[in-house]
């Protein structure tokens, strides 16, 4: 099976959508540079650099995708969407229900998120909670390349607002781009399975919404997206040498939630543990557990998330970002 | 203030001897992130912050390093923050981009454009708490293009807000050039808010300096803000291993990656027409020429080259202060180069 780094499959689903489909522009700062392998083949029409203009390119992004346009508007980070937060909090999410169901908007934001690299806490927050939050947004969180092209093509052709988040960790681009910038000199604890992978001959869209099983336990249901999903799995290789079985469940998807996946593997094993690399309070964590208690399971529950503004200083960061260490401890204290 | 091309020269030279040695620490994998420095751009922000006094404050961008050594900050300190100490400036928990002052009512942030509401903030309690203190605000012309930043200027106008708005302008918004994102003039933008602009040649520390006397005594006055555009380089482009001067620096270790697959994408059946993708090509063969013609790659541009021509008709006295400057961030370099994992 033909392999693929992480951005590169994405760039790859994107460049099979946009052969397909001509109404599917990419717009973004520094989008010539960074897609430049798109600006070659689709031309500067459809690939285009933007001014440091969020609010304007991100707005239109919302109303050319109203106007029958398919926009795939690049964030620099997702820190940056605090910038214009107005055109995805009180236009793209709301224009479905404001229009009685006519109207909506198929946009693409595509975003690298999420820490690892050192470059402190306006610059390495994951949000997909923030985001998930507002009703009328999707949010993705691929962790591996097949599921990142996958699980573009499916955002492509969906109907309303996606937001993709691609881990800055996870994706040889970034991580090239803003951390090691060329040097040989520095190391990042970059998962490698997440980073480069098996991907399909021919891409298919993902279905939006359904978790994957990663590893199958009896123990624990240790519940993830993006890096964290990685770190769940070296944390279970290393809790079964202690005996202890963990599954691990890959949501892929924020918002919509795969409940039923996620209340299917709790019944098994009683006891979940969500990893999450969003901050802990009023987040997905939170929310996981009222969604397995509203389906009426009982169980035992931990999280290991990030509680604080994330430190600059790299051994401070680690241990603010969920770690595999951080992930076997609670998995102990929740089999006691 | 009289002008004083020597302790002009002084901050300057600090400035660039220090992050000379950041540039170190972070080539040898000490300091893992980005890393924007200032280098370039020292005449600017020398010929500004030479003005300031207790009292004044400063909004900074990303790229804050000169301006907080120049206003006194202890050079270990920031030293000890971009390498992650606890004893750091901010405690090592903010890092390059995030580094704050609150002895010297000094804050930056690396979201574009944000100097702006940060310089109109501290401006309001200058002008309620503190009459004649005044505020600077540095950014980037890319800057210019966000909303916060143009509505700063506007509220700061229409308040008479003490700010020096100071645009260092070095014609790239990271990989993106000037005149591919920016529509009209800068100074007609910011006089079309009521803000008086200035153009000032910023690799020339003594334009800067005379430049700013006048904007900053009409903030000390009440009159209101202005505008300053100064023109500028940056030797390492936007942050260290920029890849725009890795490719022109570099051709043989960067181009053949680049270049195959950009070809093998041009030849992908599917797609856009001939002359689309001619233009496309064109589009990258353009951002790499204009770096090779970049003037930053010019050592002519240097302002500290240019500063230090003035002063060599007392070349004792320049030995003297250059190798003090030397010995003093040397020794700063030292004491946390000692700390470092070898």
């Amino acid at each position: 099976m033909k392999k693929m780094f992480f951005t590169q499959a994405v760039d790859n689903a994107l460049a099979a959508a946009m052969a397909r489909d001509p109404r599917i522009i990419v717009y973004g700062e520094d989008v010539p540079l960074l897609r430049r392998n798109l600006l070659v083949r689709f031309g500067p029409k459809r690939v285009r650099g933007t001014p440091i203009s969020e609010s304007a390119f991100l707005g239109a992004g919302v109303a050319a995708a109203m106007a029958g346009l398919r926009p795939v508007v690049e964030m620099y980070m997702v820190d940056f969407l605090g910038v214009c937060m107005d055109a995805l909090l009180n236009h793209a999410s709301k224009l479905e229900t404001f229009s009685g169901g006519g109207w909506s908007a198929p946009l693409v934001v595509r975003a690298p998120c999420g820490g690892g690299y050192g470059d402190g806490g306006q610059h390495e927050q994951s949000l997909w909670g923030w985001l998930a939050h507002i009703p009328g947004l999707t949010v993705l969180v691929p962790s591996t390349p097949a599921d990142a092209g996958g699980l573009m093509t499916a955002a492509l052709q969906a109907d309303g607002p996606v937001i993709f988040l691609e881990h800055k960790l996870l994706s040889e681009t970034w991580i090239e781009f803003l951390g090691s910038g060329g040097r040989r000199t520095v190391h990042y604890d970059v998962p490698p399975e997440g980073a480069r992978g098996p991907v399909p001959g021919k891409w298919e869209p993902l279905p939006i919404g359904e978790a994957a099983v990663r590893r199958e336990g009896e123990d624990l249901t240790i519940v993830s997206l993006g890096v964290g999903v990685h770190r769940a799995l070296e944390a279970a290789r290393i809790l079964e040498t202690e005996g202890i079985s963990a599954a691990v469940l890959d949501l892929r998807t924020a918002a919509p939630l795969d409940t039923s996946a996620v209340c299917k593997a709790v019944s098994r094993t009683g006891r979940l543990l969500v990893v999450d690399e969003d901050y802990q309070s009023f987040g997905l964590s939170g929310e996981l557990s009222a969604l397995v208690l509203e389906a009426g399971l009982t169980f035992k529950y931990a999280r290991v998330c990030t509680r604080t503004t994330i430190p600059y200083a790299r051994h401070l960061e680690d241990q603010t970002l969920p770690n595999t260490e951080r992930v076997c401890a609670a998995a102990r204290r929740l089999m006691r | 203030m009289f002008v004083d091309l020597w302790s002009l020269y002084t901050l300057m030279l600090r400035s660039r001897l220090l992050e000379e040695g950041i540039a170190k620490l972070w080539h040898e994998g000490f300091i893992s992130g980005e890393m924007h420095l200032g280098t370039g751009e020292e005449a600017v922000i020398a010929g500004i912050v030479a003005h300031l006094r207790d009292g004044d404050a400063m909004a900074l961008d990303h790229r804050g390093t000169a301006a907080l050594l120049m206003r006194g900050v202890d050079p270990v300190a920031i030293l000890r923050e971009l390498l992650g100490h606890p004893d750091g400036l901010c405690g090592g928990m903010g890092g390059h981009m995030h580094l704050y002052s609150k002895d010297i009512l000094a804050a930056s942030s690396g979201i574009v454009g944000s100097s702006g509401p940060c310089a109109a903030g501290f401006a309001l309690a200058a002008q309620c708490l503190n009459p004649g203190s005044i505020v600077v605000a540095f950014f980037g012309e890319g800057a210019m293009n966000q909303g916060m930043l143009m509505e700063s200027l506007n509220l700061a106008s229409s308040w008479s807000l003490p700010v020096v708005f100071v645009c260092k302008d070095d014609g790239w918004a990271i990989t993106t050039q000037f005149q591919k994102s920016t529509g009209g003039d800068l100074q007609e933008r910011a006089r079309g808010l009521g803000v008086p602009a200035v153009a000032v040649d910023g690799l020339d520390v003594v334009e800067v300096a005379e430049a700013a006397r006048p904007a900053i005594q009409r903030a000390r006055s009440g009159e209101g803000p202005t505008f300053l555009q100064a023109g500028c380089v940056h030797f390492e482009g936007h942050f260290l291993g920029y890849p725009l001067l890795r490719m022109v620096r570099e051709p043989m270790k960067e181009m053949p990656g680049v270049g195959a697959a950009i070809t093998q994408s041009l030849l992908r059946p599917g797609g856009s027409t001939l002359r689309e993708r001619a233009a496309g090509i064109k589009d990258i063969a353009g951002a790499v020429l204009s770096t090779l013609r970049d003037p930053r790659r010019d050592a002519a541009n240097d302002p500290l080259t240019r500063a230090r021509r003035a002063l060599l008709s007392d070349a004792l006295r320049l030995q003297e202060l250059e190798a003090e400057a030397e010995r003093e961030i040397n020794q700063a370099l030292a004491s946390v180069s000692a700390e470092l994992p070898s």
